[in-house]
């Protein structure tokens, strides 16, 4: 998968949607939601697929998550049922320090 | 990452929430995307190019703002305060370009080669214009958000870069998504020229806080408005700030709706700031410090700095109400000598900045360095907590005798002084020292002595740093956001001298 910023992808098995934030250089790399490969956002959905129990968190619009190994970051646009992975390892919650608004 | 994303995720996810405008006539986040969309298609029909703005603030702004990015194309405001030929020579620089202009200021731009015109009104009414809602727009992967004109306080303007990119960037790593309570609503009174103006609907999209525009600031006006909107939020230049207290300390009004008070784009003077704490005492003060070419803010003073510094006996906690607080978590900040070593705690020197949020770049030409690095040109130290001190800019500084002397610090110890209610000081050339130190001084109440102000300095700071020549002035000359115009000052003080005196 070409996980290349500004990229969109979406779950083959629940809602969520996601745009990369920072990259990988890992070309092997597998994203998935809900334990299936994300689909590029605009490609057509894979039918029949199931969320699996071990990958259902869900995910919120406006959260980002992190794989700390490869330094992947995800902001989520769209909530789903199924959580984020990047070759099986779960993405966590990005905790951002709460600033006041300045402009 | 595109800024339009912004905008798309706040209208997918509360399509009904008020966005823009008074409370009970605004628009909603579903209906802002709806004429972005429409407006990006109009856009690209009328011709290629930046979308110039040429108006006051309104809702044309915002809208402004997501149809450029809709197609992708650079929104880029000019400041339309310039003169006619000033102005006319910058919208010239833009083409080939589209520029909407308020229908009363076409006159001024008329005529202006490779410029498509078309008033505020007629590209308000295309964006409510089902033709233009249901238009295919085109595909198209151009990455320049914004192209924003510097003040150009030193010289000819400079079109600074944005790209999509940073200004999404500084978004989603300083904003909590959709954070604001309902009833939260923010005061926008600096122009649509100024990077805080547009950093403001970005954010304020983000967060989901509605966003009051007001046409043209006058202290008046912003407390009024800020009364009948109940504003909660609002950002001011430090002048601004400082002509809205008088008509708060008048009484009357107490704007009880006020939570947060962000201030910046020039140095606020420490009795300015200390006023409006007393004043609005459960009012949240930041501090935010930036550049066009950072997306704005990349140093913040919390609430929480403001009240200890206000409350300590400590001079080092104390002093730092005068700092611009500490680097955002997602930028990097160092100071580095001439010779580009890191300097330490304490010690003056350039301020460097780094991170996904930082653009320098002008048209045809990036300053940023290799490694990332962005040389803001701002003269400045940090204490040994990590508190940002910025002194000015960097070609401000004065060079006297080998000593660099900032005069930013000898500009807050004047203006201690109870006759005195506004001073600049600068430097002068000089055939000994090659500059010497100048103070132009407006009065307040009896006007002091030369001598008297001298004394008052040299008994604060060191002798080298009292000013040699001093002059008293009625006013001082800024521009329309609150910059003193130094060189303006400089070239009137650098005149010969007239007969009698």
């Amino acid at each position: 998968m070409d996980l290349k910023p500004g990229s969109r992808w979406k779950s083959a098995v629940c809602s969520a949607e996601v745009i990369v934030v920072r990259a990988t250089k890992d070309a092997a790399a597998r994203l998935e939601c809900g334990g299936h490969e994300m689909n590029a956002a605009g490609a057509s959905p894979t039918p029949g697929g199931t969320l699996s129990p071990d990958f259902s968190g869900g995910v919120q619009v406006g959260k980002r998550y992190v794989d700390a190994d490869s330094g992947v970051e995800m902001l989520c646009t769209k909530a789903g049922q199924g959580s984020l992975s990047l070759n099986g390892r779960l993405l966590t919650l990005k905790e951002a320090k709460a600033l006041p608004s300045s402009d | 990452m595109h800024t339009s994303l912004l905008l798309e995720m706040a209208s997918e996810t509360f399509p009904d929430r008020l966005a823009v405008g008074p409370h009970d006539d605004g628009v909603t986040y579903g209906e802002l995307a709806a004429r972005a969309r429409a407006g990006g298609a109009w856009l690209a029909a009328q011709g290629p190019g930046p979308l110039v703005f040429i108006g006051v603030n309104g809702m044309a702004v915002p809208t402004a703002i997501f149809a450029s990015a809709e197609v992708a194309r650079p929104f880029a405001p000019l400041n339309y305060r310039l003169s006619d030929e000033d102005l006319r020579r910058l919208l010239a620089r833009t083409a080939p370009s589209v520029a909407v202009v308020d229908d009363e200021m076409m006159a001024r731009v008329a005529g202006t080669p490779g410029v498509v015109l078309a008033t505020r009104g007629a590209f308000e009414a295309a964006c409510r214009d089902p033709i233009w809602r249901d238009a295919e727009k085109p595909i198209v992967d151009v990455d320049i958000a914004v192209l924003l004109f510097t003040s150009g306080t030193t010289g000819e303007p400079k079109a600074a870069v944005l790209r999509h990119r940073h200004l999404a960037s500084y978004v989603i790593s300083t904003v909590e998504f959709m954070h604001a309570d309902e009833d939260e609503a923010a005061l926008v009174s600096v122009p649509p020229y100024h990077i805080a103006g547009i950093a403001a609907t970005l954010t304020a999209v983000y967060a989901g806080r509605r966003n009051v525009y007001l046409a043209t600031f006058t202290p008046e006006a912003w407390v009024e408005t800020a009364a009948t909107e109940k504003i909660t939020h609002a950002m001011l230049v430090p002048t601004m700030l400082a002509r809205v207290l008088p008509l708060l300390e008048a009484g009357g009004e107490t704007l009880p709706h006020l939570r947060a008070l962000s201030y910046g784009g020039g140095r606020m003077p420490q009795s300015v700031i200390e006023r409006a704490m007393r004043l609005l005492p459960n009012v949240d003060f930041a501090n935010g410090y930036g550049l066009t070419e950072t997306s704005s803010t990349i140093a913040v003073l919390l609430p929480e700095d403001h009240r200890a510094a206000i409350a300590s006996d400590d001079p080092n906690v104390r002093r730092r109400l005068g700092s611009v607080g500490r680097p955002l978590p997602s930028v990097e900040i160092e100071i580095r000598g001439p010779d580009g070593a890191r300097l330490g705690p304490g010690v003056s020197g350039e301020v460097h900045v780094r991170g996904e949020q930082i653009a320098g770049e002008y048209l045809h030409k990036t300053v940023l360095q290799d490694d990332g690095w962005f040389a803001t040109n701002d003269s400045g130290w940090m204490d040994g907590d990590g508190y940002l001190f910025v002194e000015g800019r960097l070609d401000d500084v004065i060079v006297r005798g080998g000593e660099n002397i900032s005069p930013g610090e000898i500009e807050d110890v004047l203006r201690l002084h109870p006759n005195v209610a506004d001073v600049a000081v600068l430097g002068l050339p000089d055939d000994q020292w090659g500059e010497r130190v100048a103070a132009v001084i407006v009065a307040q109440h009896d006007a002091p002595s030369a001598a008297a102000l001298a004394d008052w300095v040299k008994t604060r700071l060191r002798s080298t740093k009292t000013p040699e020549t001093w002059e008293f002035r009625a006013a001082l000359p800024y521009n329309d956001t609150g910059k003193l115009l130094r060189r303006v000052l400089r070239q009137d003080l650098s005149r010969p001298p007239t007969a009698g005196r």
